[in-house]
């Protein structure tokens, strides 16, 4: 790895003053993503800011059916936190089926989201939550925040504080990983709230994560679960690779919503 | 360069480290502490494993300097002397591993995962528990016996050894 400057940032002053005297400073959080392409010379950052210290970072707090979730906040600690599953179980079990237990230890929520991974699990829960991400300086409805393959709405340097949403009544994740990577072949997270659904599926398009509307119309109109065999996405870039054709991950959204739905049904 | 200070293996250590340097290196390089290994450097065998404040990690994708003020634990602390810990004892005895080279990773990971879910173990869940460890010589058939065995959850006394 090339050398760098690591800073351990304490405050938000040190931040923006860190900032203003570095040259190609980059985020550090858990590590998982940046490190590794840091050993591959894709990206050579001059500083590196490590924020899991910044206060807040590292809480998760519940307030009525208001969660926030610290950018920091590991996704071991989103599996496991007890107040976070009684209100939200499908989010902890997302977390769950994340990486191997290793990589949990040290991933991050913000650092996932800040990467925008098309393969990655939580984007598809936080269009289907309707969540908001916090930066220090606002807060983007998740909608607006995911523009694409690893393309999120953040300026340079716009820190990722937290991920906020409204627990649903109801919500399912079901994944597909890819065998050796164990990233999401498919991934399909479906939220109910008073009888009206929302959708987000992620590792199939080149687009990111995305709704379907197809979908939800169905579920909204309570249509039998064969019905999920018609969903069409011609009008999306599904992926084509040697690890699955078209038709063959169009079938998998198919068959793991036709389980979430099945799962929300009973 | 940085200062960091911290407790491996129970003994507080104090060095100078480069910002870049990886915590796999620091323990190796620079401590001797050779029974960590690496294997892939892509974040994928876990021969790197170590436990930092109580959870596993893969110290090839950390850096040294992340560790100050931490608890670390590599595969030279957790026998005590020339008692080997009961997770060891039981790789040995129903020889769960062959070349060796991903062993120290599978055993801390093995503690780990017998400290936090010990008690209700299946064969199922351990398998599942060992994906982030890449065994290329064993088939993970002993690996899984061994952790069972130590966690107490080997539920048919004949598939142990004699
Ligand atoms: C072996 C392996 C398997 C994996 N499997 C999966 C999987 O199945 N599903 C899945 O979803 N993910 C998977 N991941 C990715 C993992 O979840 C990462 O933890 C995550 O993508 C990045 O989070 P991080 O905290 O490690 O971020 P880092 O690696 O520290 O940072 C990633 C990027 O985000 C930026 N960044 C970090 N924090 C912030 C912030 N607060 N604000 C703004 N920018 C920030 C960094 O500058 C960097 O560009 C896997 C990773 C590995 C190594
Ligand atoms: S050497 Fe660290 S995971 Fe392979
Ligand atoms: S015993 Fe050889 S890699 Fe596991």
């Amino acid at each position: 790895m090339r050398p760098f400057t690591y800073h351990r940032l304490v405050s938000d002053a040190e931040r923006r003053t860190v900032l203003q005297s570095s040259g190609d400073a980059k985020y550090i959080s858990g590590g998982m993503t940046l490190l590794p392409s840091m050993k591959l010379g894709l990206t050579v950052p001059s500083d590196l800011l490590d924020v899991t210290g910044l206060p807040g970072m590292r809480d998760i707090s519940i307030e009525g059916r208001r969660v926030r979730i610290g950018a920091a906040v590991t996704h071991a600690r989103i599996a496991e936190d007890a107040a976070l599953r009684a209100i939200c179980p499908a989010i902890c079990d997302l977390a769950r089926q994340i990486g191997d237990r290793h990589v949990r230890n040290r991933g991050t929520i913000g650092g996932s989201v800040a990467n925008n991974d098309p393969a990655a699990d939580y984007p598809a829960a936080l269009l289907s939550l309707d969540a908001s991400i916090q930066t220090e300086t606002r807060s983007i409805a998740v909608a607006d925040f995911l523009c694409g393959m690893f393309e999120t709405a953040l300026d340079e340097h716009e820190l990722v504080t937290a991920i906020s949403f409204e627990a649903p009544d109801a919500a399912r994740y079901e994944k597909f990983p890819h065998p050796a990577s164990g990233y999401a072949m498919a991934g399909v997270f479906i939220a109910r709230t008073g009888g009206s659904y929302r959708t987000g599926i992620t590792g199939a398009s080149g687009q990111g994560a995305f709704r379907c509307a197809d979908m939800e119309r169905l579920l909204n109109a309570g249509a039998p679960v064969e019905e999920f065999a018609s969903l069409g996405f011609d009008d999306l870039v599904i992926f084509e690779d040697r690890f699955g054709s078209r038709a063959y991950r169009e079938n998998l959204i198919r068959v793991l919503a036709h389980r979430a739905a099945v799962h929300l049904r009973s | 360069m940085s200062d960091i200070e911290l407790s491996i293996n129970g003994k507080r250590v104090r060095r100078s480290v480069e910002d870049h340097q990886l915590l796999v290196s620091f323990l190796r390089e620079d401590l001797g502490l050779t029974g960590t290994h690496v294997g892939c450097d892509t974040t994928q065998c876990g021969a790197c494993v170590v436990s930092v404040d109580g959870a596993t990690v893969k110290s090839c994708t950390m850096l040294a300097v992340q560790a100050h003020d931490t608890a670390v634990t590599t595969i030279e602390g957790v026998s005590s002397g020339a008692t080997l810990h009961a997770v060891q004892d039981a790789f040995h005895r129903h020889h769960a591993l062959q070349c060796g080279y991903c062993t120290a990773g599978l055993v801390i990971t093995a503690i780990d995962l017998i400290e936090r879910e010990g008690g209700q173990l299946t064969r199922e869940t351990v398998a599942h528990t060992l994906k982030g460890n890449l065994c290329r010589c064993t088939g993970y058939q002993n690996i899984i016996t061994a952790i069972l065995d130590a966690a107490g959850c080997l539920s048919a006394p004949a598939q142990v050894a004699q």
